[in-house]
């Protein structure tokens, strides 16, 4: 380890002299403004620091706050009362409570799960695991856009149905479901499936309310949308049906022990108020921002596939784009050493050599999905942040390509 | 998503920066591609002998990630000159990643398959005169084996590919 460390502090050497940063692998963690750190800061030391469930100042003031961020976040996400929030300690401990909580507690209804065939590890992991339990998951096809077949899901769907999980956004296509249609034919197939849908990818970029998709269960994650690391949400409908999964002192919340993290659920909060304050100038900024990327290297550069939907069935966040003849892990530590940071659906860092199970799933062929980019805008980038990439990404992407030759044309 | 950082070594990082006896040879002698695109890992190497059965020249191109670049670079560099029985006893994928400062784990398969690549390139150069010498052994190498597992695994990879798109359609 300590040699690794040894070259990683090599690695971080050769980054010395950048002039322009640019963070566009806002999918896989994200900066948090400085106004979301200042609102933690005093609930580390100076207020609210006690235990919510317990008899003093200090625990007082922590139930009201963390009350007034249930209070927020419900009202955010629409559901009717607080008690339908469970924080967790971030988007992949709600997609296992509510998949293996909904199941456990209505196994004696059916034990068959129906995901999409592009939801993400969190889901497609969990629902392999409660195999070991002896449920069975059906994964439903999406089209070349992402966009789930909606026929083969009410194919999918029977009385043996207890669950139901597919996203209101894809995070790496940013495909936008058809979630309100999916969930009138799966509960008209089976009234008793319980509907979840992780929306982590939909909260702060599109608006989504729980009355609104009819949903019984939804995620929500905070450092998709520029709040801290470490805390997330699940809203139940009150009346489903979910046991806790983990065992421990059960504090404000009934459905996740622990002491609750107060500073991260004030942090959450505060990203949520700031997504939702100026959505439409936020989201419109996002959308502008993205769509000058994406144009700009569709207009530099030749042999790019754009992957997912466009126009208003896609996030105006995300694009992602496969650049043929390179390969993308290669491509992400040349545009690192230009101060560019981005992510790829590239197998190479994994052994197994298997690329991203979503482009996979659209029918991009393997050498596409390894040449692939993923790049989120965010309110905070500039103008001028998208120059620098324009400028900056051509350069990367014909030195590799140089590199590759007709090796990797098949 | 990707999403393991690799720590790679300066002289990987070099090599990727500024790769050595990089692109095509129109005048090759033998020319040998390990890998398949479908891993996201494939290796052609160039190379020219003389009459002595000596490599006088090496080049490579690659499709690949920073640790496939380095690899390949660096065999380039390390079979120039080499007889081509030294070139197959001496060059092993454990010298291949020492030259390089070491590789994470998982990339240990990048040098083995430069290494399958070139002697892949080698046995190709007797076979096609119809002469093998005593020191290449009748059964593939370790090396030569994994370049193939990788072809076999893409193939694997793609025809589950089809399978899974039948079934859906």
């Amino acid at each position: 380890m300590v040699c690794l460390v040894e070259n990683v502090k090599e690695l971080l050497k050769a980054h010395e002299g950048i002039t322009h940063e640019v963070y566009l692998d806002n999918e896989n963690s994200t900066m948090v403004p400085q106004e979301v750190v200042e609102a933690m800061l005093p609930y580390y030391s100076k207020k609210a620091y006690g235990n919510p469930t317990l008899t003093h100042k200090p625990g007082w003031e922590a139930f009201e706050t963390i009350m007034g961020s249930f209070q927020k976040i419900s009202r955010f996400m629409g559901a009717k009362i607080l008690e339908e929030i469970t924080f967790t300690p971030s988007e992949t401990e709600a997609n296992n409570l509510a998949l293996m909580g909904a199941c456990f507690a209505n196994k004696a209804k059916g034990k068959k799960i129906v995901i999409s065939e592009i939801e993400p590890v969190n889901i497609f992991s969990v629902a392999e695991l409660l195999q070991k339990y002896g449920f069975s998951t059906t994964k439903v096809h999406v089209n070349t856009e992402g966009t789930i077949d909606l026929e083969k899901l009410k194919e999918a769907v029977d009385k043996e149905t207890v669950l139901v999980s597919v996203q209101v956004v894809n995070n790496e296509l940013g495909t936008i479901q058809p979630i309100k249609e999916a969930v009138a034919i799966v509960k008209d197939k089976n009234p008793d499936a319980i509907f979840h849908t992780d929306c982590s990818d939909a909260y702060g970029r599109i608006p989504v309310n729980v009355q609104d998709l009819k949903v019984d269960m939804a995620t929500v994650s905070s450092y998709k949308i520029l709040g801290p690391r470490g805390i997330g949400a699940l809203y139940v409908r009150e009346g489903v049906n979910v046991e806790k999964i983990l065992e421990g002192q059960i504090g404000t919340q009934k459905l996740w022990p622990g002491i609750e993290n107060t500073p991260l659920i004030v942090g959450f909060t505060k990203a949520s108020e700031l997504a939702f304050e100026n959505f439409e100038a936020n989201t419109n900024k996002m959308r502008t921002l993205r769509d000058k990327l994406v144009d700009g290297v569709f207009k530099e550069l030749t042999d790019v596939k754009f992957n997912g939907a466009r126009g208003d069935k896609r996030s105006p966040d995300n694009a992602n784009i496969s650049f043929l003849r390179a390969e993308g892990e290669a491509l992400t530590i040349e545009l690192s050493l230009k101060g560019i940071y981005v992510s790829s659906g590239s197998a190479c860092s994994r052994r197994l050599l298997q690329p991203s199970h979503v482009l996979v799933a659209i029918g991009r062929k393997f050498s596409e999905a390894h040449g692939s980019i993923l790049m989120k805008t965010t309110r905070y980038m500039t103008e001028e942040d998208i120059a620098y990439v324009l400028e900056v990404l051509p350069t990367a992407v014909n030195r590799i390509r140089g590199i590759v030759g007709q090796t990797g044309v098949d | 998503m990707s999403r393991v950082p690799l720590p790679y070594t300066q002289k990987v990082l070099d090599l990727f920066r500024n790769p050595k006896n990089q692109g095509k040879m129109e005048d090759a002698t033998v020319v040998a591609v390990a890998g398949n695109p479908a891993c996201g890992d494939m290796i052609t190497f160039y190379l020219k002998i003389n009459e002595q059965q000596i490599i006088e020249k090496a080049t490579f191109e690659s499709y690949g990630c920073a640790a496939n670049i380095a690899t390949a670079s660096i065999v380039t560099e390390m079979i120039k000159g080499l007889s081509l029985e030294t070139a197959w006893k001496d060059v092993t994928w454990k010298k291949v990643t020492e030259e390089v400062g070491g590789l994470p784990s998982v990339k240990f398969h990048c040098g083995i398959l430069a290494v399958g690549a070139v002697k892949r390139a080698i046995r190709k150069y007797f076979t096609d005169r119809g002469t093998i010498p005593d020191w290449i052994p009748k059964e593939l190498t370790f090396e030569e084996k994994q370049a193939i597992e990788e072809e076999e695994l893409a193939k694997t990879l793609s025809k589950r590919l089809k399978v899974a798109e039948e079934k859906q359609s």
